[in-house]
Protein backbone atom coordinates (compact mmCIF):
# COMPACT_ATOMS: atom_id res chain seq x y z
CA UNK A 1 0.00 0.00 0.00
CA UNK A 2 2.78 2.63 0.86
CA UNK A 3 4.79 1.94 -2.67
CA UNK A 4 0.95 2.27 -4.32
CA UNK A 5 1.03 5.91 -2.40
CA UNK A 6 4.39 6.91 -3.45
CA UNK A 7 4.29 5.80 -6.68
CA UNK A 8 0.81 7.96 -7.23
CA UNK A 9 2.89 10.73 -5.70
CA UNK A 10 5.61 10.64 -7.55
CA UNK A 11 3.14 10.29 -10.79
CA UNK A 12 1.46 13.18 -9.65
CA UNK A 13 5.08 14.94 -9.28
CA UNK A 14 5.67 13.86 -13.09
CA UNK A 15 2.61 14.88 -14.18
CA UNK A 16 2.27 18.51 -15.87
CA UNK A 17 -0.18 19.67 -14.01
CA UNK A 18 2.20 22.49 -11.79
CA UNK A 19 2.07 25.52 -14.09
CA UNK A 20 5.58 27.36 -14.77
CA UNK A 21 5.87 29.57 -13.22
CA UNK A 22 8.91 30.67 -15.25
CA UNK A 23 7.97 30.42 -18.77
CA UNK A 24 9.88 29.53 -21.67
CA UNK A 25 10.01 32.76 -23.36
CA UNK A 26 11.55 34.06 -20.02
CA UNK A 27 14.33 31.42 -20.32
CA UNK A 28 17.03 33.93 -22.54
CA UNK A 29 18.63 34.47 -19.06
CA UNK A 30 18.62 31.02 -17.97
CA UNK A 31 19.88 29.49 -21.62
CA UNK A 32 22.44 31.47 -21.68
CA UNK A 33 26.05 29.29 -21.85
CA UNK A 34 27.50 31.50 -19.28
CA UNK A 35 24.86 30.11 -16.87
CA UNK A 36 25.81 26.51 -17.10
CA UNK A 37 27.50 24.66 -14.22
CA UNK A 38 29.61 22.87 -16.45
CA UNK A 39 30.27 24.67 -20.01
CA UNK A 40 33.18 22.28 -20.48
CA UNK A 41 32.75 19.08 -19.74
CA UNK A 42 36.55 17.72 -20.77
CA UNK A 43 38.20 20.74 -18.59
CA UNK A 44 35.94 20.26 -15.49
CA UNK A 45 36.33 16.06 -16.07
CA UNK A 46 40.46 17.19 -15.38
CA UNK A 47 39.85 19.57 -12.52
CA UNK A 48 37.32 16.98 -10.78
CA UNK A 49 40.50 14.58 -11.03
CA UNK A 50 43.01 16.78 -9.78
CA UNK A 51 40.45 17.71 -6.37
CA UNK A 52 39.61 13.70 -6.03
CA UNK A 53 43.65 12.91 -6.10
CA UNK A 54 44.72 15.09 -3.61
CA UNK A 55 41.57 15.57 -1.16
CA UNK A 56 39.74 12.97 0.93
CA UNK A 57 36.63 14.68 0.24
CA UNK A 58 34.93 13.30 -2.89
CA UNK A 59 31.64 12.84 -4.65
CA UNK A 60 28.09 15.04 -5.24
CA UNK A 61 30.67 16.93 -7.94
CA UNK A 62 29.40 15.67 -11.46
CA UNK A 63 31.27 13.12 -13.50
CA UNK A 64 33.23 10.17 -12.61
CA UNK A 65 36.64 8.81 -13.51
CA UNK A 66 38.84 6.31 -12.19
CA UNK A 67 42.47 5.65 -11.37
CA UNK A 68 44.70 7.95 -9.22
CA UNK A 69 47.93 8.79 -10.76
CA UNK A 70 48.38 10.90 -7.66
CA UNK A 71 51.56 9.08 -5.80
CA UNK B 1 19.73 1.82 2.89
CA UNK B 2 20.55 0.08 -0.52
CA UNK B 3 17.61 -1.71 -0.24
CA UNK B 4 15.65 1.55 -0.02
CA UNK B 5 17.48 3.17 -2.51
CA UNK B 6 16.99 0.42 -5.42
CA UNK B 7 13.51 0.45 -3.97
CA UNK B 8 12.45 4.21 -4.73
CA UNK B 9 14.92 4.00 -8.27
CA UNK B 10 12.13 1.16 -9.54
CA UNK B 11 9.40 3.69 -8.56
CA UNK B 12 11.58 6.28 -9.89
CA UNK B 13 11.88 4.75 -13.67
CA UNK B 14 8.35 3.83 -13.47
CA UNK B 15 6.56 6.84 -12.50
CA UNK B 16 8.81 8.46 -15.45
CA UNK B 17 8.21 5.55 -18.16
CA UNK B 18 4.48 6.58 -17.22
CA UNK B 19 4.78 10.22 -17.36
CA UNK B 20 7.17 10.52 -20.63
CA UNK B 21 6.60 11.97 -23.48
CA UNK B 22 4.89 15.49 -22.52
CA UNK B 23 7.68 17.89 -22.62
CA UNK B 24 11.54 16.91 -25.10
CA UNK B 25 14.42 17.10 -23.12
CA UNK B 26 17.50 17.68 -25.26
CA UNK B 27 20.26 15.45 -25.88
CA UNK B 28 24.09 17.50 -25.04
CA UNK B 29 25.27 18.94 -28.43
CA UNK B 30 27.90 17.37 -30.70
CA UNK B 31 31.21 18.79 -30.02
CA UNK B 32 35.40 17.75 -29.47
CA UNK B 33 37.56 19.16 -27.14
CA UNK B 34 41.42 18.83 -27.25
CA UNK B 35 42.68 19.44 -23.92
CA UNK B 36 46.75 20.12 -22.45
CA UNK B 37 46.28 19.74 -19.24
CA UNK B 38 49.76 20.31 -16.19
CA UNK B 39 49.85 20.28 -12.72
CA UNK B 40 52.81 21.58 -10.99
CA UNK B 41 53.56 21.39 -7.13
CA UNK B 42 54.91 19.97 -4.23
CA UNK B 43 57.56 18.98 -6.57
CA UNK B 44 55.51 16.28 -8.43
CA UNK B 45 54.65 17.43 -12.35
CA UNK B 46 51.80 15.68 -14.35
CA UNK B 47 50.80 16.77 -17.76
CA UNK B 48 49.02 15.52 -20.61
CA UNK B 49 46.37 15.44 -23.00
CA UNK B 50 42.31 14.76 -23.01
CA UNK B 51 40.68 13.93 -26.43
CA UNK B 52 36.29 13.65 -25.64
CA UNK B 53 34.40 13.46 -28.65
CA UNK B 54 30.69 13.16 -28.76
CA UNK B 55 28.28 12.46 -31.68
CA UNK B 56 24.41 11.95 -31.87
CA UNK B 57 23.12 9.59 -34.50
CA UNK B 58 19.52 10.25 -35.32
CA UNK B 59 17.53 12.15 -32.78
CA UNK B 60 17.69 9.99 -29.69
CA UNK B 61 20.69 8.52 -29.32
CA UNK B 62 24.70 10.76 -28.30
CA UNK B 63 27.75 8.88 -28.37
CA UNK B 64 31.25 10.55 -26.65
CA UNK B 65 34.65 8.88 -26.40
CA UNK B 66 37.42 10.38 -24.37
CA UNK B 67 41.05 9.55 -24.28
CA UNK B 68 43.10 11.10 -21.28
CA UNK B 69 46.72 10.44 -20.31
CA UNK B 70 48.71 11.45 -17.01
CA UNK B 71 52.63 11.72 -17.25
CA UNK B 72 53.72 11.61 -14.01
CA UNK B 73 57.30 12.97 -12.53
CA UNK B 74 57.15 12.64 -8.92
CA UNK B 75 59.75 13.56 -6.43
CA UNK B 76 57.34 14.26 -3.33
CA UNK B 77 57.49 14.73 -0.17
CA UNK B 78 56.06 11.40 0.25
CA UNK B 79 58.18 9.44 -1.74
CA UNK B 80 61.67 11.14 -0.62
CA UNK B 81 60.69 11.46 3.07
CA UNK B 82 60.77 7.29 2.98
CA UNK B 83 64.44 7.39 1.27
CA UNK B 84 62.92 6.42 -2.39
CA UNK B 85 63.94 8.20 -5.13
CA UNK B 86 62.36 10.66 -8.35
CA UNK B 87 60.19 8.34 -10.32
CA UNK B 88 58.36 9.02 -13.37
CA UNK B 89 55.18 7.11 -14.43
CA UNK B 90 51.72 7.30 -17.30
CA UNK B 91 48.27 6.67 -16.79
CA UNK B 92 46.02 6.57 -19.47
CA UNK B 93 42.40 6.37 -19.47
CA UNK B 94 39.29 5.41 -21.90
CA UNK B 95 35.88 6.29 -21.70
CA UNK B 96 33.06 5.71 -23.71
CA UNK B 97 29.51 6.04 -22.45
CA UNK B 98 25.65 6.13 -24.15
CA UNK B 99 22.75 8.43 -23.90
CA UNK B 100 19.35 7.94 -24.64
CA UNK B 101 16.52 10.08 -25.39
CA UNK B 102 12.90 9.15 -24.48
CA UNK B 103 10.29 11.77 -24.53
CA UNK B 104 11.70 13.82 -21.61
CA UNK B 105 13.86 11.27 -20.20
CA UNK B 106 17.92 10.87 -20.83
CA UNK B 107 18.83 7.57 -19.85
CA UNK B 108 22.78 7.65 -19.76
CA UNK B 109 25.38 4.48 -19.60
CA UNK B 110 29.12 4.62 -19.46
CA UNK B 111 32.34 2.65 -19.40
CA UNK B 112 35.96 3.65 -18.16
CA UNK B 113 39.19 2.10 -18.16
CA UNK B 114 42.34 3.60 -16.03
CA UNK B 115 45.45 2.26 -16.60
CA UNK B 116 49.08 2.47 -15.03
CA UNK B 117 51.73 -0.15 -14.37
CA UNK B 118 50.84 -0.48 -10.72
CA UNK B 119 46.87 0.38 -11.00
CA UNK B 120 43.74 -0.70 -13.09
CA UNK B 121 40.39 0.98 -12.51
CA UNK B 122 37.11 0.13 -13.83
CA UNK B 123 33.70 1.71 -13.40
CA UNK B 124 30.93 0.93 -15.00
CA UNK B 125 27.71 3.48 -14.62
CA UNK B 126 24.39 4.03 -15.00
CA UNK B 127 21.84 7.36 -15.13
CA UNK B 128 18.39 8.78 -15.84
CA UNK B 129 17.22 11.97 -15.45
CA UNK B 130 14.07 13.60 -16.46
CA UNK B 131 12.33 17.26 -17.25
CA UNK B 132 9.70 17.68 -14.67
CA UNK B 133 6.81 20.51 -14.12
CA UNK B 134 7.48 22.41 -17.67
CA UNK B 135 11.22 21.62 -17.90
CA UNK B 136 11.94 23.81 -14.84
CA UNK B 137 13.01 20.68 -12.51
CA UNK B 138 15.32 18.03 -13.68
CA UNK B 139 15.73 15.31 -11.37
CA UNK B 140 18.45 12.46 -12.42
CA UNK B 141 19.47 9.48 -10.10
CA UNK B 142 22.75 7.00 -10.76
CA UNK B 143 24.50 4.08 -9.89
CA UNK B 144 28.24 3.30 -10.64
CA UNK B 145 30.11 -0.20 -10.02
CA UNK B 146 34.23 -0.20 -9.47
CA UNK B 147 36.25 -2.74 -9.86
CA UNK B 148 40.34 -1.95 -9.57
CA UNK B 149 43.60 -3.86 -8.80
CA UNK B 150 46.21 -2.51 -6.37
CA UNK B 151 50.09 -3.87 -7.69
CA UNK B 152 53.16 -2.97 -6.47
CA UNK B 153 56.32 -2.11 -8.71
CA UNK B 154 58.64 -3.72 -5.50
CA UNK B 155 56.67 -7.15 -5.82
CA UNK B 156 55.32 -9.25 -8.21
CA UNK B 157 53.09 -11.39 -6.24
CA UNK B 158 51.44 -8.31 -4.48
CA UNK B 159 47.88 -7.76 -5.99
CA UNK B 160 44.99 -6.52 -4.23
CA UNK B 161 41.15 -5.76 -5.14
CA UNK B 162 39.40 -2.93 -4.37
CA UNK B 163 35.07 -2.86 -5.26
CA UNK B 164 33.05 0.14 -5.07
CA UNK B 165 29.84 1.53 -5.66
CA UNK B 166 28.67 4.97 -6.32
CA UNK B 167 25.36 6.12 -5.41
CA UNK B 168 24.04 9.50 -6.90
CA UNK B 169 20.33 11.51 -6.77
CA UNK B 170 20.46 15.52 -8.47
CA UNK B 171 17.89 17.76 -8.56
CA UNK B 172 18.20 20.69 -10.66
CA UNK B 173 15.69 24.05 -10.00
CA UNK B 174 15.15 27.26 -12.26
CA UNK B 175 14.29 29.19 -8.95
CA UNK B 176 13.69 32.56 -11.24
CA UNK B 177 13.87 33.57 -14.60
CA UNK B 178 17.25 35.07 -13.50
CA UNK B 179 18.45 31.88 -10.75
CA UNK B 180 18.86 28.57 -10.91
CA UNK B 181 19.92 25.94 -8.20
CA UNK B 182 21.71 22.47 -8.04
CA UNK B 183 21.66 19.68 -5.25
CA UNK B 184 23.62 16.77 -5.23
CA UNK B 185 23.75 13.34 -3.02
CA UNK B 186 26.40 11.00 -3.30
CA UNK B 187 27.40 8.04 -1.17
CA UNK B 188 29.91 5.56 -2.12
CA UNK B 189 31.00 2.63 -0.56
CA UNK B 190 34.90 0.91 -1.56
CA UNK B 191 35.57 -2.46 0.01
CA UNK B 192 39.22 -3.79 -0.56
CA UNK B 193 42.65 -2.74 -0.36
CA UNK B 194 42.21 0.73 0.19
CA UNK B 195 46.14 2.08 1.02
CA UNK B 196 48.72 3.19 -0.86
CA UNK B 197 50.95 0.07 -0.90
CA UNK B 198 54.04 2.44 -1.30
CA UNK B 199 53.75 4.68 1.49
CA UNK B 200 54.68 4.01 5.17
CA UNK B 201 53.75 5.61 8.40
CA UNK B 202 56.32 6.91 11.43
CA UNK B 203 56.69 5.87 14.90
CA UNK B 204 58.89 6.55 17.57
CA UNK B 205 62.23 4.02 18.28
CA UNK B 206 63.46 3.46 20.73
CA UNK B 207 66.64 5.53 20.39
CA UNK B 208 64.79 8.46 20.87
CA UNK B 209 64.92 8.74 16.51
CA UNK B 210 62.26 7.40 14.50
CA UNK B 211 61.73 4.68 11.77
CA UNK B 212 58.86 3.77 9.40
CA UNK B 213 56.41 0.91 8.65
CA UNK B 214 53.79 -0.08 5.75
CA UNK B 215 50.56 1.85 6.30
CA UNK B 216 47.65 -0.37 7.43
CA UNK B 217 44.54 1.36 6.60
CA UNK B 218 40.27 -0.23 7.41
CA UNK B 219 39.71 -2.25 4.31
CA UNK B 220 35.84 -0.35 4.09
CA UNK B 221 35.52 3.13 3.26
CA UNK B 222 31.26 4.83 3.05
CA UNK B 223 31.33 8.25 2.53
CA UNK B 224 28.07 10.77 1.50
CA UNK B 225 28.51 14.17 0.17
CA UNK B 226 26.11 16.44 -0.07
CA UNK B 227 26.49 19.93 -2.36
CA UNK B 228 24.16 23.09 -3.04
CA UNK B 229 25.43 25.50 -6.15
CA UNK B 230 23.75 28.32 -7.04
CA UNK B 231 23.67 30.79 -10.30
CA UNK B 232 22.36 34.30 -10.74
CA UNK B 233 21.90 36.15 -14.07
CA UNK B 234 23.37 39.44 -13.11
CA UNK B 235 21.78 42.56 -14.44
CA UNK B 236 24.34 43.29 -17.34
CA UNK B 237 25.09 40.24 -19.01
CA UNK B 238 27.02 38.08 -16.29
CA UNK B 239 26.78 35.62 -13.99
CA UNK B 240 27.57 34.89 -10.31
CA UNK B 241 27.53 31.57 -8.95
CA UNK B 242 28.21 29.68 -5.66
CA UNK B 243 28.55 26.24 -3.97
CA UNK B 244 28.94 24.60 -1.08
CA UNK B 245 29.85 20.91 -0.42
CA UNK B 246 29.52 19.02 3.11
CA UNK B 247 31.47 15.52 3.35
CA UNK B 248 31.21 12.82 5.86
CA UNK B 249 32.54 9.56 5.80
CA UNK B 250 32.93 6.88 8.47
CA UNK B 251 37.01 6.80 8.82
CA UNK B 252 35.48 10.58 10.59
CA UNK B 253 36.56 12.78 8.04
CA UNK B 254 34.30 15.56 7.55
CA UNK B 255 35.09 18.41 5.00
CA UNK B 256 33.77 21.49 3.93
CA UNK B 257 34.32 23.07 0.04
CA UNK B 258 33.26 26.54 -0.66
CA UNK B 259 33.66 28.23 -4.09
CA UNK B 260 32.07 31.94 -5.72
CA UNK B 261 32.79 32.34 -9.55
CA UNK B 262 31.83 35.05 -11.41
CA UNK B 263 31.71 35.09 -15.38
CA UNK B 264 32.47 37.86 -17.58
CA UNK B 265 31.67 37.90 -21.33
CA UNK B 266 33.62 40.56 -22.98
CA UNK B 267 32.74 41.02 -27.12
CA UNK B 268 34.19 37.46 -28.23
CA UNK B 269 35.58 36.79 -25.04
CA UNK B 270 34.54 35.27 -21.98
CA UNK B 271 36.49 35.83 -19.11
CA UNK B 272 36.16 33.80 -15.55
CA UNK B 273 37.52 33.83 -12.13
CA UNK B 274 36.91 31.93 -8.81
CA UNK B 275 37.89 31.17 -5.24
CA UNK B 276 38.21 27.77 -4.13
CA UNK B 277 37.90 27.10 -0.16
CA UNK B 278 38.46 23.35 1.08
CA UNK B 279 39.17 22.15 4.50
CA UNK B 280 38.71 18.59 6.03
CA UNK B 281 39.60 17.15 9.67
CA UNK B 282 41.70 14.28 10.39
CA UNK B 283 40.90 10.16 9.46
CA UNK B 284 40.45 8.60 13.28
CA UNK B 285 43.62 6.86 12.30
CA UNK B 286 45.62 8.99 11.00
CA UNK B 287 49.39 10.33 12.74
CA UNK B 288 51.86 12.25 12.20
CA UNK B 289 53.81 10.11 14.56
CA UNK B 290 52.65 6.80 15.91
CA UNK B 291 54.05 6.56 19.61
CA UNK B 292 55.89 3.05 18.89
CA UNK B 293 55.48 0.44 16.38
CA UNK B 294 52.69 -1.32 15.85
CA UNK B 295 50.89 0.95 18.24
CA UNK B 296 47.08 0.51 16.77
CA UNK B 297 45.22 -1.85 14.50
CA UNK B 298 44.92 0.99 11.66
CA UNK B 299 47.47 2.88 11.46
CA UNK B 300 47.81 6.15 8.19
CA UNK B 301 50.26 8.82 7.76
CA UNK B 302 48.75 10.17 4.40
CA UNK B 303 48.74 13.69 4.47
CA UNK B 304 45.47 13.05 1.96
CA UNK B 305 44.18 11.89 5.04
CA UNK B 306 45.30 14.54 7.88
CA UNK B 307 43.64 17.99 8.73
CA UNK B 308 44.59 20.40 6.15
CA UNK B 309 43.46 23.78 3.95
CA UNK B 310 43.41 24.53 0.26
CA UNK B 311 42.20 27.78 -1.27
CA UNK B 312 42.62 28.03 -4.88
CA UNK B 313 42.22 31.50 -6.72
CA UNK B 314 41.72 30.80 -10.70
CA UNK B 315 41.42 32.60 -14.02
CA UNK B 316 40.18 31.87 -17.22
CA UNK B 317 38.97 33.26 -20.93
CA UNK B 318 37.13 31.35 -23.96
CA UNK B 319 37.49 32.81 -27.25
CA UNK B 320 35.12 32.15 -29.86
CA UNK B 321 35.89 31.74 -33.79
CA UNK B 322 33.68 30.55 -36.77
CA UNK B 323 30.69 31.86 -34.85
CA UNK B 324 29.28 31.76 -38.10
CA UNK B 325 30.41 28.34 -38.64
CA UNK B 326 33.36 27.04 -41.06
CA UNK B 327 33.27 24.22 -43.45
CA UNK B 328 31.65 21.54 -41.25
CA UNK B 329 32.10 23.62 -37.73
CA UNK B 330 29.01 25.51 -36.46
CA UNK B 331 31.78 27.39 -33.95
CA UNK B 332 34.57 27.15 -31.68
CA UNK B 333 36.22 28.36 -28.93
CA UNK B 334 40.08 28.64 -28.03
CA UNK B 335 40.42 27.98 -23.92
CA UNK B 336 43.07 28.79 -21.44
CA UNK B 337 42.46 28.48 -17.62
CA UNK B 338 45.08 28.57 -14.75
CA UNK B 339 44.61 27.76 -10.75
CA UNK B 340 46.86 28.92 -8.27
CA UNK B 341 46.69 26.40 -5.26
CA UNK B 342 48.35 26.81 -1.70
CA UNK B 343 47.94 24.05 0.75
CA UNK B 344 48.53 23.96 4.62
CA UNK B 345 48.80 20.99 6.63
CA UNK B 346 47.81 21.65 10.08
CA UNK B 347 49.11 17.93 11.43
CA UNK B 348 51.76 16.56 8.95
CA UNK B 349 54.89 17.47 9.19
CA UNK B 350 58.05 18.08 7.20
CA UNK B 351 60.04 14.94 7.83
CA UNK B 352 62.65 15.82 5.67
CA UNK B 353 63.98 18.70 7.72
CA UNK B 354 66.55 17.22 10.20
CA UNK B 355 65.81 17.81 13.64
CA UNK B 356 66.74 17.23 17.50
CA UNK B 357 63.31 15.91 18.57
CA UNK B 358 60.94 13.65 16.49
CA UNK B 359 57.46 15.63 15.96
CA UNK B 360 58.90 19.06 16.15
CA UNK B 361 59.50 19.26 11.99
CA UNK B 362 57.93 22.50 10.38
CA UNK B 363 54.49 21.62 9.08
CA UNK B 364 53.95 21.22 5.46
CA UNK B 365 52.72 23.18 2.94
CA UNK B 366 53.29 23.47 -0.89
CA UNK B 367 51.82 25.44 -3.49
CA UNK B 368 50.68 24.08 -7.00
CA UNK B 369 50.03 25.55 -10.65
CA UNK B 370 46.97 23.79 -12.70
CA UNK B 371 46.40 24.86 -16.14
CA UNK B 372 44.27 23.87 -19.18
CA UNK B 373 44.73 24.86 -22.40
CA UNK B 374 41.74 23.10 -24.55
CA UNK B 375 40.25 24.20 -27.63
CA UNK B 376 36.61 22.79 -28.71
CA UNK B 377 34.39 22.42 -31.86
CA UNK B 378 31.05 22.42 -32.50
CA UNK B 379 29.77 20.86 -35.40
Amino acid sequence: MRIVSLLAFLSLLTACGVEPWVKPYERAHIADPIMSFSRDPVSDAYLQHVHEAREAARGAEGSSGGGCGCN
Amino acid sequence: MKRIFIKLTCLFLLSMYLQAGAVAAVLPEDRADALYHSYDGGDVEVTGPSILVRKSFGQSVSMSANYYTDSVTSASIDVIATGASEYTEDRTQYSVSGDYLHGNVIMSASYTNSDENDYEGNTASFSISQDLFGDLTNVSIGYAVGWDTVMDNTDDTFSEDVDRQTFHVGLSQIITKDFIMGANLEVITDEGFLNNPYRSVRYLNTSGGYSYQKEIYPSTRTSTAFSLTGKYYLPYRAALGGSYRFFNDDWNITAHTFEVNYVHPWHDVIFEAKFRYYTQSQADFYSDLFPFMDSQNFMGRDKELSDYTSSTFGIGASYAFAENGFGFIEKGTINGAVDFVSFDYNNFRDARVNVVTPGTEPLYSFNATVIRLFVSIWY
